[in-house]
């Protein structure tokens, strides 16, 4: 990673804070608790959608209510869908003050280095935007190409027959109960398109935070890479906001045609309480590339595998997940390769780490049709776990339906060593430290694909969940 | 500076509840060098992981003090900042940590003892500085500072990182476990001369443990000790290992029947576990 994007990139970050943008009025509403047709044609209405958007909540809802919860990965039962707010604009919410926050939050923004401002609108006390996207910003001489990057309500109003033409076309609303509820009552999320032959060769960024009470966050992203084209899109959410029994279900659907590249990275980290159920998925065409990069941490459950869809010739996909599990988290995440095409190539690396009787699983599937000749496929799935309380497993499912394949699969999991531990504290290092530098040592590989700033953010968040941890 | 005494007196240690050490005296002033010698099994490295507080070493008699410090009461960490230092028989690797990340924590500790757990660390510019000049002293190239600690590097580097480790650390009391052993006969005399430097800089008392002379012609001992059956059973001079690269320890077999039989159990418990 050049400084120089590093720059870019903080520079970027600097936009963002100061640059909220004020979008139409109606800023008061929030949406009764609860879900029924009358919460999803409201959510509709509010936001002046066309017919066809309206039918889809419609059936999205309709699909949620049908489909029963998935029996497998975390616990769900907790989960009280009529104790949620579908819908939160920005300025509504209760009015909490700093003093309210507690100190353990307020302590972990200090030890993030969060500025001052966005501490408050992290906790919720100050001028906060929430199930709307808070942050776009794109170079003109990007725009000047053609290239979109706005959030999707925006674009759905200025760019009506390309949602359209996409729009739950990778991810439908049957897909599973989670991908249908988002279908039903998104709101948020960000769309980019990426004309033929353009590179963006910047990281695009967007920043999601939840912070009202028994808020649901329901963003939907779409991103299209033409032919030839580049992207790489960064979602963060970092802050560790606390709220009652909470809902995060996003869908993310993404598009890269003939020899395109796209690499999505997301780092999170929800509160303890929250439920974070995620449909991603990415249709790769033929020589092209689709990289996910997913970091997971927080959150009450998290069940997230990010896919990728290799349908021409000659695709690629490349899946880099890392999840932390501390106390009272499950975080069952993975990742889903489906091998369409011949020659297609694939990669999942994933790297978990449990402490404090925390779970994470691993939760893979690969796929290879019949006809998808010549292809390879690499999975490794390695688990540290940091104390005998803690769990960690593997669920690999794998459907060959071709010979001519390579297939390689390795998993491992290991106790943080004792001999390991030993040696650094032997030069003085405390067991705190010790074990946070292994701890980092071990997702080492995968921090440093992230750019900058997120992998000193994700060291930083590490350590935060270290501390004291160990013992 | 006054000089501490590093004193160890009928210590008594067992791993798995096996009895290795069976009543050590060893002392050992700052500014001194001794060599510990003895067959493969004898406890050598026990000794060495006791002293530094090892978990899995326990202690069931006996004393260690480091000037008028216990050190048998403290966590290793503690035992690093108190001053000493371990250069590993078998240093463990560790993916993903730079050397130079780790070293850098492992120096502000040891230089600052009392800071407290996440205050800065010491100055990137300063410690570079002095990295730097260390590595090439021992004629390391600059890219180790780079890589994974012990990730991948020969026997003969890892040793070279150890004695590095023990150049940036500057500790009162450093103990050498074999750090003679996989080093090519250049690399002994590059590595000695670090471990003289520091010596000679900081005072610091260094026990040498090793099978062979050769390093001991370049890290010249005042005390030489010979541990068979769990007891330092000889005491001399340098010429006690003229006699041991002579001989071989048929002597001390013949001479100490009972550390002979004690000896003769742990192997055969030993390969009974492999
Ligand atoms: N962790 C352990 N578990 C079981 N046995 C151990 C352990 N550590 C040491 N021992 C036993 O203690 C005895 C002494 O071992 P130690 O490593 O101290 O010998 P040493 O003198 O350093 O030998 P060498 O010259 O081969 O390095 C041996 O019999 C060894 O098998
Ligand atoms: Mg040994």
């Amino acid at each position: 990673m050049s400084t120089d994007l590093g720059a870019q990139v903080a520079g970027i970050k600097e936009d963002y804070k100061y640059g909220f943008r004020e979008s139409d009025a109606n800023y008061n509403y929030k949406s009764g608790k609860g879900l029924n047709r009358h919460t999803v044609e409201e959510i509709s209405e509010m936001k002046n959608e066309p017919q066809w958007m309206r039918e889809f909540r419609l059936k999205g809802l309709e699909t949620f209510q049908q489909k029963p919860l998935p029996q497998w990965g975390g616990n769900l039962n907790d989960l009280d869908f009529q104790d949620i707010h579908y819908f939160v604009r920005a300025t509504d919410r209760q009015g909490k003050s700093w003093d309210d926050v507690p100190a353990e939050i307020k302590r972990t923004f200090d030890k993030l280095g969060i500025p001052e401002a966005e501490k408050k609108f992290l906790a919720g006390v100050g001028a906060q935007y929430e199930s709307e996207v808070v942050y776009h910003s794109l170079r003109e001489d990007l725009a000047a190409k053609g290239v979109i990057f706005t959030d999707m309500d925006s674009a759905l109003r200025d760019y009506p027959d390309l949602v359209k033409e996409y729009f739950g076309t990778v991810i439908p609303i049957n897909d599973n109960k989670f991908a249908a509820l988002n279908s039903a009552v998104w709101s948020g999320g960000s769309f980019v398109y990426i004309p033929a032959g353009v590179k963006v060769d910047i990281p695009l960024q967007a920043y999601f935070r939840i912070n009202a009470e028994n808020m649901g966050q329901f963003e939907r992203t779409l991103i299209i890479v033409e032919e030839g084209a580049q992207v790489h899109y960064v979602e963060g959410c970092t802050a560790p906001i606390y709220t009652s029994e909470s809902l995060h279900s996003a869908v993310v659907e993404i598009i890269v045609k003939k020899g395109g590249r796209c690499r999505y990275t997301t780092i999170q980290n929800w509160a303890n309480n929250i439920y974070n159920l995620v449909t991603k998925r990415a249709v790769a065409h033929e020589d092209a590339l689709m990289e996910w990069v997913d970091g997971n941490l927080g959150s009450r459950l998290t069940m997230k595998y990010p896919a990728v869809y290799m349908v021409g010739k000659g695709a690629r996909a490349e899946i880099l997940s890392i999840a932390f599990a501390g106390k009272g988290q499950h975080q069952d995440a993975g990742g889903k390769v489906v091998h369409a095409a011949p020659y297609t190539t694939s990669r999942i690396i994933s790297k978990s780490i449990s402490k404090h009787g925390g779970r994470s699983s691993y939760r893979g599937l690969l796929k290879v049709a019949d006809g998808a000749y010549g292809s390879k496929s690499n999975v490794v799935c390695d688990a540290l776990i940091l104390d005998p309380q803690s769990r960690s497993d593997t669920y690999p499912y794998i459907e060959i339906d071709e010979d001519d394949v390579k297939i390689g699969h390795e998993a491992s999991v290991s106790k943080i060593g004792e001999e390991q531990l030993f040696y650094l504290r032997s030069r003085g290092l405390s067991e705190a430290e010790a074990a946070t530098l292994i701890v980092n040592g071990f997702i080492e590989p995968l921090v440093k694909e992230l750019p900058m700033e997120y992998a000193v953010e994700m060291n930083k968040l590490i350590e935060l969940q270290m501390e004291g941890s160990v013992g | 500076m006054s000089t501490k005494t590093l004193r160890i007196e009928n210590l008594h240690v067992s791993v798995e509840g096996k009895p290795i050490l069976r009543g050590v005296n060893l002392t050992i002033n700052q500014g001194e060098t001794h060599a510990l010698m003895g067959p493969n099994g004898s406890g050598k490295s026990t000794l060495s992981y006791a002293l530094m507080g090892h978990p899995n070493y326990e202690i069931t008699d006996g004393t260690a003090y480091l000037g008028d410090v216990n050190l048998l009461e403290l966590e290793a960490d503690e035992r690093a900042k108190a001053g000493l230092f371990l250069a590993f028989q078998y240093p463990t690797s560790i993916p993903g940590v730079t050397m130079a990340n780790f070293l850098r924590h492992a120096v502000t500790n040891v230089r600052m003892p009392d800071r407290k757990e996440g205050e800065d660390l010491i100055s990137m510019r300063d410690f570079r500085k002095e990295l730097k000049q260390k590595m090439d002293e021992l004629g390391m190239d600059g890219d180790f500072a780079r890589r994974y600690l012990n990730e991948g590097f020969s026997g003969g580097e890892k040793k070279r990182a150890e004695v590095l480790q023990l150049a940036m650390l500057q500790p009162a009391f450093a103990i050498l476990d074999e750090t003679d052993s996989g080093l090519d006969i250049d690399a002994v005399r590059v590595v000695s001369e670090g471990v003289n430097r520091v010596a000679k800089a900081q005072g610091t008392g260094v026990l040498v443990i090793t099978h062979y002379q050769r390093i001991l012609n370049y890290i010249q001992p005042q005390f030489v000790h010979i541990l068979y059956g769990g007891r330092i059973v000889e005491n001399g001079g340098p010429e006690l290992v003229t006699t041991l690269e002579r001989e071989g320890y048929d002597w001390i077999r013949a001479k100490y029947p009972q550390e002979a039989r004690v000896e003769d159990e742990l192997e055969a418990s030993a390969s009974a576990v492999v």
